[in-house]
């Protein structure tokens, strides 16, 4: 735990020594990272550097080969006990609802509205009753601005907007950690403001969030601490004044240098 | 020659129903297989995926007429007593379900890998996701050329007549052997099984008109 503060209680996401191949190659190589409840952790570096594939296996939508994720305490891809297993479909799920993922294509469910995307999780994986649930996916809707888009379907709505509702449907879940993958990628430039504000907005509420993004000036902002990967590795660690605006590493700095 | 449509009807009836009954079967069967299988080829592990591409290229290579023939002959040698009407629900059932997952896979593939992430990611099971997420988008692909293999399991029933099943085709040509008037009774199965097959490919223009203006 680099903030002090913070340092007392267990992390909400636990990374140690991570590995994971595709085939022969090899894409995340002993990563061990920590993020404590609250936290705000952003992961940079080069394409390719297996940013990708880390959340993906914090939201255990991908496999990883050894080492472990903890959620809470909570091993992510094989259960607890004496043996060590895979967990199934069903475990699975249950990990997953505790965590929140926002996509860089957002992915929303095409035939739903805005309302009915953030609901389905609601009643379907939290069973609440439908009014419960409406009433929970309207108030989040108002939260991102949309509250007078509920009942537009994804295809009516911009980019920018859709990512919000991608956004919604994530925290209304109420989720332990909120997982960011480049959120901001696809979107045109004059629709990138509106989504960061969202997200500043859950930082400044408190919500745990572990960040890929390529915005530099965002990170540095909302960070509690800076994560650099390149090659399957953590090569940089720290507060972002340590990270983004002086950097002791030659690779960071070379990096960072393309966004200057 | 109207006179002798006519006269035949009534001989027909029984041929008639076993033709329905030997369609509702196959179709019941080829629905349910087709779509456990067209799952399976979809998301499945590797080799279940190959087991399952391997049968469904298998039964689509031969002709229906020959796995009516192999199944109502061979089934005797590996033990299985098939009487003709069985076997001939068997093989067409076989054809059928390769077809039906054939379309579950078109459908399944028209939809991006990441709706399923998606549903995953808000902690849906994998039955959840294909319920809430992936057959609602799904089954507007999968209705059109689905009911086309109705229509064609309808049709290729007229082939048991071959291994003496007294289905519709096989009744038209009982009554010809005695009647020695062919065409009138050609005529009339030919107008039978247009109907019933009318009735299908209208049903499924409906189906597509009605899925077309839902949400879009
Ligand atoms: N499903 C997969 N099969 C095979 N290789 C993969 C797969 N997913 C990712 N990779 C490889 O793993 C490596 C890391 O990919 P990853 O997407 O995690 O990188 P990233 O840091 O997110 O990059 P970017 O900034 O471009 O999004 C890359 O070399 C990529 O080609
Ligand atoms: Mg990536």
């Amino acid at each position: 735990m680099t903030q002090g503060d913070r340092g007392m209680s267990e992390p909400i996401v636990r990374i140690e020594k991570l590995e994971k191949s595709f085939g022969a190659v090899r894409v995340l190589n002993e990563v061990s990272l920590d993020v404590g409840k609250g936290d705000v952790v952003t992961i940079i570096g080069p394409s390719g550097g297996g940013k990708t594939t880390l959340l993906r296996c914090v939201n255990a939508l991908e496999t990883y080969d050894a080492g472990s994720v903890r959620i809470d305490g909570d091993e992510v891809g094989f259960s607890d006990g004496a043996r060590r297993r895979r967990r199934g479909d069903r475990e699975l799920a249950r990990i997953r609802a505790e965590t929140g993922m926002v996509f860089q294509l957002f992915y929303l469910f095409p035939h739903l509205t805005a309302a009915e995307n953030v609901m389905l999780g609601l009643r379907r994986v939290r069973r609440m009753g439908k009014a419960e649930a409406r009433e929970r996916a309207m108030r989040w809707l108002e939260r991102v601005g949309l509250r007078e888009k509920a009942e537009s379907l994804p295809a009516q709505l911009s980019g920018g907007q859709q990512q919000r509702v991608g956004i919604a449907r994530a925290v209304a879940m109420d989720p332990k950690v909120l997982l960011l993958d480049e959120i901001t990628s696809a979107l045109d430039p004059e629709l990138v403001g509106e989504v960061l504000a969202v997200v500043r907005g859950l930082a400044e509420d408190g919500m745990t969030m572990l960040v890929v993004t390529h915005e530099m000036t965002f990170a540095r902002e909302v960070s509690d601490r800076v994560v650099f990967m390149e090659g399957g590795r953590i090569l940089a660690e720290g507060p972002p004044a340590a990270v983004i605006v002086d950097p002791a590493n030659e690779r960071v700095r070379t990096f960072l240098a393309r966004f200057r | 020659m109207f006179a002798a449509m006519l006269a035949a009807l009534p001989f027909l009836g029984g041929g008639l129903l076993v033709t329905l009954e030997v369609s509702a079967l196959v179709v019941v069967a080829a629905l349910f297989g087709g779509l456990l299988l067209g799952t399976g080829v979809t998301w499945g592990p590797l080799a279940l995926r190959l087991v399952i591409r391997t049968f469904v290229d298998i039964v689509r290579g031969i002709p229906v007429l020959v796995l009516i023939f192999a199944v109502y002959y061979v089934s005797p040698e590996i033990g299985l007593r098939f009487g003709n009407f069985t076997a001939a629900v068997v093989a067409l059932s076989l054809f059928s379900t390769a077809q039906v997952t054939e379309i579950v896979r078109g459908a399944a593939s028209s939809i991006h890998h990441g709706q399923m992430e998606a549903g995953r990611s808000i902690g849906l099971t994998f039955t959840g996701c294909l319920v809430w997420v992936i057959i609602p988008q799904a089954v507007r692909r999968f209705l059109p050329p689905w009911i086309n293999s109705v229509a064609d399991a309808v049709k290729g029933s007229a082939l048991v007549s071959l291994i003496g099943v007294v289905d519709l085709m096989l009744s038209i040509q009982q009554v010809i052997g005695r009647t020695y008037r062919p065409m009138p009774l050609y005529i009339l199965g030919a107008i039978i099984y247009f109907v019933i097959n009318y009735t299908l490919s209208s049903l499924s223009r409906g189906f597509e008109a009605r899925f077309a203006y839902v949400r879009e």
